[in-house]
């Protein structure tokens, strides 16, 4: 028999789940199984009312381990660990069953079935939590200073934030100057001042802030200790040419805003080495430093050619949409057009994607007689240098039925995007994870959008996915949030599901230290001989490690060995044959 | 929105899938989300990572009566290691050598990268995977 004292909460979520699952049938069948002492159905678990009564019953029945079926613990995982903690139970012998996601809402043609399933998913939750020992969070001291690095428009937003919420700060920049990319461009939409302005005022900012030390021609090269209190080696190279400096400054959080690369066409990719092709960057380096009507090389340009998607949405490679680039080379065109009404502009184009209020831009183009050509995705635009000196740029037009459309142009932009910058060196320092598409990969683009899996080590701006210097500077105020929850108390409490070692069965062979990336398996000796021994602070509770023990001698905390063997037994119990 | 389950619950294979918290899970989510239908006998179990898988936890899982077992991978997308998806694969891979041993076929553990946004190709994943299953059952059954 259990001793345990598990109550178990099954929601109708409105009726969410309650027209497909039964759920008082799931209720009676769980009712008896071992350690449950209390089971009810609830019609919104998440409620304020039910989250009440849930304390109460915790506080008079003695629970100790709690399951609640209902959504996503995406969603609900953390209000039911609060209601856990407030009712004095230990939040990790909390289990969140998915009921909704994962049932109702996946099996609305066979309620039996659905039913079936969730008596087996909240068996499973009863016998994870019946396995389950209360757990501490882990503390740590933390330094209240962070570094950020880069120094473009993320970081120098970032900065002034994290400066703003009282929070010391080094900020380092690779090159002499702040302000990245934005630092070299015109005029921006919605508010039309040029990036070089707002650069010189975020600028301004900084240096008004004597919490902020500025490092510029300097990079991160070393790094030690964990999450709360980092020590940051910088090398500082000196202007004049001199031996660069060693710097070490000590932080509790770190922000990584290191920005993109611009796509570089290959030698005839669209016709690119031919005079007058040329990328969206140059193009837009053109018309920010042309005043009046646009010339190039001298000439005139009257027509203008724009081919979009380049190299990006393509196979083998930055298969990615860059998002910035069509609102971008938009808003060059009303740029041209300012200074030459009668310019022809012609735009050949996979997909425009001008979304939000760039959708404004686009259709200001159109009325100032923008022509927008949809090209078909297998058949791109070819460009070769015509007989009398202009560009020949051949498409088909998709809207008409594939018709072949040439047009002669002064000028060939093509529409690149933006790449991952190449920080190997920095990525190996941090252990920071890579997406597919090469960028800095978050948790999770929706649910934990700046933070990685390096406790403590933020992203922001575009090193993690292609943004517009708006959605840049969003990312980094969002990194100065999370900061500031880490940093701002003085102390911080990390997750304690991590991997254990049980002692008495390592035989300190070292499998694990091997599989281990961030170093958290160490070789120590006790009374007994040599044992592996995992520091809490720097897993990252992946499990990584555990499958490579030959002995099976680790144990990921949260999800142990026991409590997945009990949770496969249960699974099946529910009579599903 | 694909069509309806007809099933009275009564059958189809059992299908354990092994889903990460913060990749794969979310594209199952996302599955259900969108009203998108799949067996009910497939039911999930979450872990941080795909390469935390225990070989023995499958063979664990066959031991007790499920058809199929399918892992639903990190793979490149994975937030800890950056060479989760060979790291699965040696699970899937060791996981196959012992039900070998222990009589089971090794075509029953399947593994595919799934990402958050992997709402379809779940669905697609479970509804091939129970078609192959239910045709090794019938196999196994006819030999019987």
């Amino acid at each position: 028999m259990s001793e345990r004292r598990i109550g178990v909460y099954i929601c109708h979520c409105g009726g969410n789940i309650s027209d497909y699952v039964d759920v008082a049938e799931v209720r009676d069948a769980v009712a008896d199984e071992p350690g449950v002492v209390h089971a009810e159905t609830t019609m919104f678990a998440c409620s304020d009312g039910a989250q009440h009564d849930m304390i109460q019953k915790i506080q008079d029945e003695h629970l100790d381990g709690l399951v609640v079926a209902s959504c996503s613990p995406k969603l609900h995982l953390f209000t039911f660990r609060g209601v856990s903690k407030r009712a004095g139970l230990n939040p990790y012998q909390y289990t969140q069953v998915n009921i909704r996601e994962q049932d109702s809402w996946a099996h609305g043609g066979d309620p039996v079935g659905a039913t079936r399933k969730a008596i087996g998913l909240v068996r499973a939750g009863i016998a994870k939590t019946g396995a389950s020992v209360p757990l501490d969070p882990i503390g740590v001291d933390t330094t209240a200073r962070a570094l950020v690095v880069g120094g473009g428009i993320a970081g120098l937003r970032a900065a002034i934030g994290l400066a703003d919420l009282g929070l010391g700060v080094a900020l380092v920049e690779r090159e002499a100057q702040l302000g990245g990319w934005v630092a070299r461009f015109g005029p921006m939409f919605p508010h039309e001042r040029s990036g070089h302005d707002l650069i010189e005022d975020l600028v301004a900012e900084v240096r008004k802030r004597s919490s902020i030390t500025v490092f510029t021609r300097a990079e991160l090269v070393g790094k030690s200790g964990s999450f709360g209190n980092y020590s940051a080696e910088l090398r500082v190279t000196s202007p004049d040419g001199g031996e660069p400096e060693t710097v070490r400054t000590e932080v509790g959080a770190i922000v990584i805003a290191t920005g993109f690369d611009t796509y570089q066409p290959e030698a005839g990719e669209y016709g690119y080495g031919i005079e007058g092709v040329l990328t969206l960057a140059e193009f837009k380096a053109l018309v920010d430093t042309t005043p009046g009507p646009l010339h190039y090389k001298d000439r005139p340009v009257r027509t203008i050619a724009y081919i979009y998607c380049v190299g990006n949405r393509q196979e083998g490679g930055n298969a990615y949409c860059s998002k910035y680039c069509c609102s971008a080379a938009v808003h060059e065109s009303i740029q041209v057009s300012d200074h030459d009404v009668s310019a022809r502009q012609y735009h050949l184009y996979r997909d425009i994607r001008t979304y939000g209020r760039y959708e404004l831009m686009y259709e200001e183009s159109r009325k100032r007689g923008s022509v927008y050509m949809k090209f078909p995705d297998d058949t791109p635009p070819s460009v070769e240098r015509g007989k009398d000196g202009k560009l020949l740029v051949t498409t088909v037009d998709a809207l008409t039925g594939g018709e072949r459309v040439s047009l002669e142009a002064d000028l060939v932009v093509l529409v690149t995007g933006m790449v991952p910058r190449q920080n190997s060196s920095l990525t190996d320092l941090l252990k920071l994870p890579l997406g597919s598409d090469g960028f800095y990969n978050e948790i999770h683009p929706k649910l934990r959008p700046v933070e990685t899996v390096v406790d403590g080590v933020m992203i922001a701006g575009a090193c993690q996915g292609p943004k517009t210097s708006s959605e840049s500077v969003a990312s980094g105020l969002a990194a100065v949030t999370q900061c500031g929850g880490m940093l701002m108390r003085g102390t911080a409490e990390l997750d304690p599901l991590v991997a254990t070692v049980n002692a008495e069965a390592c035989t300190a062979c070292g499998e694990c230290e091997e599989a281990c990336p961030y170093g958290a398996i160490h070789r120590v000796t006790n009374g007994e001989g040599e044992v592996m021994t995992i520091d809490a602070t720097a897993c990252k509770g992946c499990g990584g490690c555990a499958p490579y023990c030959p002995e099976d001698a680790i144990d990921l905390l949260g999800n142990t060995d026991e409590q997945i063997r009990g949770m496969i037994d249960n699974l099946l119990e529910a009579g599903v044959a | 929105m694909s069509g309806q389950e007809t099933s009275t619950g009564e059958g189809g294979p059992r299908i354990l899938v092994f889903s990460t918290q913060n990749i794969s899970d979310p594209g199952i989510d996302l599955a259900g989300s969108r009203h998108l239908h799949y067996p009910a006998t497939v039911s999930t179990i979450t872990l941080p990572c795909s390469s935390a898988i225990k070989p023995d936890w499958i063979v664990h899982a066959f031991d007790r009566g499920f058809d199929g077992v399918f892992i639903a991978a990190d793979g490149d997308e994975c937030a800890y290691l950056p060479d989760c998806s060979a790291r699965t694969a040696r699970i899937a891979a060791e996981a196959q050598e012992r039900m070998k041993a222990a009589g089971y076929q090794p075509e029953r553990v399947k593994m595919a990268a799934l990402c958050s946004v992997c709402a379809e190709p779940f669905v697609a994943h479970m509804r091939e995977f129970a078609e192959l299953l239910a045709r090794l059952n019938a196999a196994g059954a006819e030999a019987a």
